[in-house]
């Protein structure tokens, strides 16, 4: 890297691995971390007037169930302390009364609510959590009451992509000012589901028009952010927006990576906050550089017109697939392998049809699952 | 379908806002006003900027243009124009409210 790179806009913190769902797509790593071994509140602080000092305007605290974590007030509060911008991503079961007045009190800017389904025996079958669906409609109407934007998340996949235009008018219902529509990506606990998950070619097709159409008759009413499946894809998705470009993730433990899938890159290792100072990290960590710009690309990528557009697609997909962090995201047309990706559709499509255990899938789980006070 | 809401057509009778989960703020790590939004920052130039700004809930679209008009030494005409594609297009993605 020639030049020093740009500071960073958005951070994502994962306060937790805790959470009272198993759902089988989760982004989180197959190795959960164990409430012990997360950040304590002021290690959070310092790193996240770190962040502040860097140049980050928005944090997004994840998780696991970011309210599992009784200091969340006053993680919220240090952030808005600062001016950074906190956008709230919750599960929404769970939430123990006064608390969600308790975060808007400590100035969080949004809220973002994740559903299963739009049906209640969808979301309680992904979620593994029996009354979920009616937890987390309480918790919308807290939120709106609090005078919180929202944001509902809809995570698509297979069981649940003829869902989509119920998925629209429950947002809708729920008052909420944007809808993500976004398709599952094969990484974490998604990819070891794969089979599973994976939508059938028709549903996806169908699932564009419908949301093409919800966006033209939803225009300044509700906005529709739609992730579209990158195995049907014909270009990639310029992952983070680029590799250590403007964003980064943190660990419960505190370890940065620029995504959340970065660890399945065996050549990396990643360092954590504490140690060193989260300006050094982003700045000088060798795992940071590895795919930083352009230099790292190999052909197609490195003369393909597109290279600033997708800065080469996901790395951790590359590697998954390609077995090569270094390659061409095999969800771009471009990729030796792209036909990989209509082969791996085929073959989720055959093991779908075989007739299915009780349990198919691998839910998310963690040793102890911890509910709030 | 369910349709609690409309979509909102700019006037020159509108009294555009911020809505809550949109904001503008210096940012001095590179010098600059940012608008943030859920999951999007946006960098306003400075005509923008100078609308949003004056988006503060009791001014009209008129009154916004006749003071944009004046002090850019502008035609009104040419301005309104501009104002009223610009305000269409921030409330249509929902960061402005009329």
């Amino acid at each position: 890297m020639s030049e020093p790179p740009l500071p960073p806009i958005g951070m994502l913190a994962e306060l937790t691995h805790r959470c009272p769902l198993q759902c089988p797509y989760c982004s989180n790593p197959l190795e959960l971390l164990k409430a012990n071994r997360e950040l304590d509140t002021q290690s959070w602080l310092d790193l996240f007037s770190q962040a502040a000092d860097l140049g980050v305007l928005q944090v997004h605290l994840s998780g696991g169930e970011p309210t599992l974590r009784r200091d969340l007030e006053q993680l919220i509060a240090g952030l808005s302390a600062r001016g950074v911008y906190t956008n709230l991503i919750t599960a929404g079961v769970g939430i123990a009364d006064g608390r969600i007045e308790a975060f808007a009190e400590a100035g969080l800017d949004h809220l973002q609510l994740s559903f299963q389904g739009a049906r209640p025996a969808t979301t309680e079958r992904i979620g593994n959590h029996r009354g979920s669906h009616e937890k987390k409609l309480e918790t919308s109407r807290r939120a709106r009451a609090a005078g919180l934007p929202l944001t509902i998340n809809a995570p698509i996949h297979r069981h649940n992509i003829e869902e989509v235009p119920e998925f629209i008018d429950l947002a809708l219902s729920l008052g909420a000012e944007r809808l993500e529509i976004a398709n599952v990506q094969y990484a974490g606990w998604a990819l070891t589901n794969r089979d599973q998950l994976m939508p059938e070619r028709a549903a996806v097709d169908r699932q564009a028009e419908i949301v093409e159409a919800a966006r033209e008759r939803l225009t300044g009413v509700m906005n529709i952010d739609f992730v579209t499946p990158d195995y049907f894809a014909i270009y990639p998705k310029p992952c983070m927006g680029g590799w250590a470009r403007d964003a980064f993730m943190v660990t419960p433990d505190g370890t940065v990576l620029p995504c959340h899938a970065a660890q399945t890159i065996p050549s990396l290792s990643f360092e954590r906050f504490g140690p060193r100072s989260l300006a050094a990290i982003w700045t000088d960590s060798p795992a940071f550089n590895a795919f930083r710009g352009t230099d790292w690309m190999q052909e197609p990528c490195r003369n393909c017109e597109r290279r600033e557009i997708d800065w080469g697609g996901c790395r951790c997909q590359a590697m998954a697939i390609a077995g090569d962090a270094a390659a061409t995201d095999p969800a771009c047309e471009k990729s030796p392998i792209h036909a990989r990706m209509a082969m791996l559709i085929d073959e989720a499509q055959r093991a779908a049809t075989v007739p299915s255990k009780d349990e198919p899938f691998v839910y998310r789980r963690i040793g102890v699952v911890t509910e709030p006070a | 379908m369910i349709a609690l809401r409309e979509r909102a057509i700019v006037s020159p009778q509108s009294v555009p806002s911020l809505p809550k989960h949109v904001r503008i703020q210096y940012d001095p790590v590179r010098q600059t006003f940012a608008v943030l939004s859920p999951e999007k920052v946006f960098w306003p130039n400075d005509i923008s900027l100078d609308i949003l700004r004056r988006c503060d809930g009791r001014s009209t679209v008129g009154h916004i243009i006749a003071g944009l008009a004046a002090d850019y030494d502008a035609e009104q005409e040419a301005v309104a124009a501009d104002v009223i594609a610009f305000l269409q297009e921030w409330s249509d993605k929902l960061l402005v409210k009329l």
